[in-house]
């Protein structure tokens, strides 16, 4: 579990997060949603501690973030994975030596092990005739899912995908959801997505956190949300015709 | 301020490059990359200046000896003191400034706009070590490719004046070996290793610590090569104004 209190984090002057208190829970696929400039990517920066937090907590189980440099920080990160953006895959390397990396890295597995790990981890993510392949031959969708396998390849203990079906066909992009929610369970990891996708927040969303200005603006499960009655969350939600459909059937919204 | 800001966070940079080290199984491929892609994929363009420098050198000198009391092994002497003195180390260096030095920024800066570097942190990896040591050791044999330039230096010059109709090629061998100082050839050398690792940390640094986007690699390449070339003329002062006076 993660549990982050009173954080504030400001660029020039300016607040992105400010006094933000939740947690991520284990086992569970834990999303934060909000839109575009709302401070998601921040949020998740912060607790990997790429960017320094001005005040406030993060706090891995019982290890405080602030409290943790030099190798304790790099430990940490040793039990961290994280599936970027723009999947961050090493260009000049093939996918299955994208994917051994970490293993090669922190483990002192002899080659055979990393091979037999590496593979069966590729076939788990449906990629084995590609592992020969490098980055730039792949499609998105195929790097998305090379980069949640070198993500849990050292079965880490928390898994962060900072939006990882942006730019997808919505076919692709639920494979991605599901492969990341079934890894979750898996391996019982806490996993953090950070999305605006709203088919990602229905079809994966155990634990949802609402970010609005860089504020926390409401936080429950993915049933909770449909029928919200905050203001800002149904604006969120209901921005898409589709869902504006959906928000017709499931009933009053709960109070608030 | 900004200038001081730079210079210690440089040699921050400088000190966490020798902190945790990755392991050796990796970081051999990655010295062996990098000789590859610095020193030898150097080597043509090294070579072929300073064959046609050596050459013009050459014919500079001899056009400009008019006085027939100077005898006309000045020409092989003038060659050799130009190409081991000045054109090798420090000329040769300021050309890998614009070459080695901008190929280091721009592969460091791709590496940390499309989150390469944030992805080697979050693995746990020392990314100063693992980035930019490989590069200080890969440009360690960089006096390798400097001899290779004054030995083909000093052939175009001969081959410029032998062939030009400057001389014979007695009078070239004897002004190349005339006064032949080793001493020379060592402060040539400890100014090649000095400008190496100038080459390979400059560039690193304005390749780690570029921001933003594609247009921004662009840019920080450039003032990549122009620091990296003003360093370098500013420490070739100060080491000639210390070895050889």
């Amino acid at each position: 579990m993660i549990r982050i209190e009173k954080l504030h984090k400001q660029f020039d002057g300016n607040y992105v997060l400010e006094d933000i208190t939740t947690t991520f829970d284990l086992g569970k696929t834990n999303l934060i949603i909000g839109e575009s400039g709302s401070g998601k990517t921040v949020l998740v920066k912060c607790m990997l501690s790429l960017h320094q937090i001005d005040s406030g907590d993060i706090i891995y189980e019982n290890r405080r973030l602030g409290d943790l440099d030099g190798e304790d920080l790099i430990d940490l990160r040793e039990q961290m994975g994280m599936v970027f953006q723009g999947s961050a895959l090493f260009d000049s390397m093939t996918v299955e030596e994208n994917v051994a990396f970490p293993l090669k890295m922190h483990t002192k597995k002899s080659k055979d092990e990393i091979l037999d790990l590496t593979e069966s981890i590729i076939q788990r993510v449906n990629l084995l005739n590609s592992n020969k392949k490098f980055p730039n031959e792949l499609s998105g969708g195929m790097q998305k899912r090379v980069a949640i396998a070198r993500a849990v390849v050292t079965k880490p203990r928390y898994l962060f995908c900072d939006e990882p079906n942006s730019g997808l066909d919505p076919y692709t992009a639920m494979l991605i959801d599901n492969l990341i929610a079934e890894i979750t369970q898996e391996y019982q990891i806490t996993t953090i997505i950070n999305t605006h996708d709203m088919n990602s927040v229905l079809e994966i969303g155990e634990k949802i956190t609402f970010l609005k200005n860089g504020k926390k603006n409401w936080e429950g499960t993915k049933h909770e949300i449909l029928t919200s009655s905050t203001k800002e969350v149904r604006d969120f939600l209901y921005s898409n015709k589709v869902f504006r459909e959906l928000g017709k059937y499931v009933g009053p919204p709960e109070t608030e | 301020m900004n200038f001081l800001f730079h210079v210690g966070n440089y040699l921050l940079m400088l000190y966490r490059v020798f902190g945790k080290f990755t392991p050796w199984s990796i970081m051999r491929q990655l010295v062996l990359k990098e000789i590859d892609t610095l020193i030898i994929g150097s080597l043509g363009t090294v070579i072929f200046l300073s064959f046609f420098v050596g050459g013009v050198v050459t014919i500079q000198t001899a056009l400009n000896i008019e006085n027939p009391l100077i005898p006309k092994t000045i020409v092989g002497f003038a060659t050799r003191q130009s190409i081991i003195l000045e054109f090798s180390p420090t000329l040769v260096s300021i050309i890998m400034a614009g070459k080695v030095g901008s190929y280091i920024t721009s592969s460091i800066a791709t590496m940390r706009v499309t989150e390469q570097i944030d992805a080697l942190k979050i693995m746990g990896v020392n990314t100063f070590n693992y980035l930019i040591f490989p590069k200080i050791i890969a440009m360690m044999i960089y006096p390798i490719l400097i001899t290779f330039s004054m030995a083909f230096g000093i052939y175009g010059g001969y081959l410029a004046a032998v062939y030009g109709g400057f001389g014979t090629t007695s009078d070239f061998i004897a002004g190349v070996t005339q006064d032949f100082q080793p001493y020379h050839v060592v402060y040539a050398y400890i100014k090649t290793v000095v400008f190496a690792f100038i080459l390979a940390t400059i560039p690193s640094y304005h390749g780690y610590f570029s921001k933003g986007g594609s247009l921004q690699v662009g840019k920080a390449a450039t003032i990549s090569f122009i620091w990296t070339s003003t360093v370098i003329i500013v420490v070739n002062y100060f080491l000639t104004q210390l070895m050889l006076t």
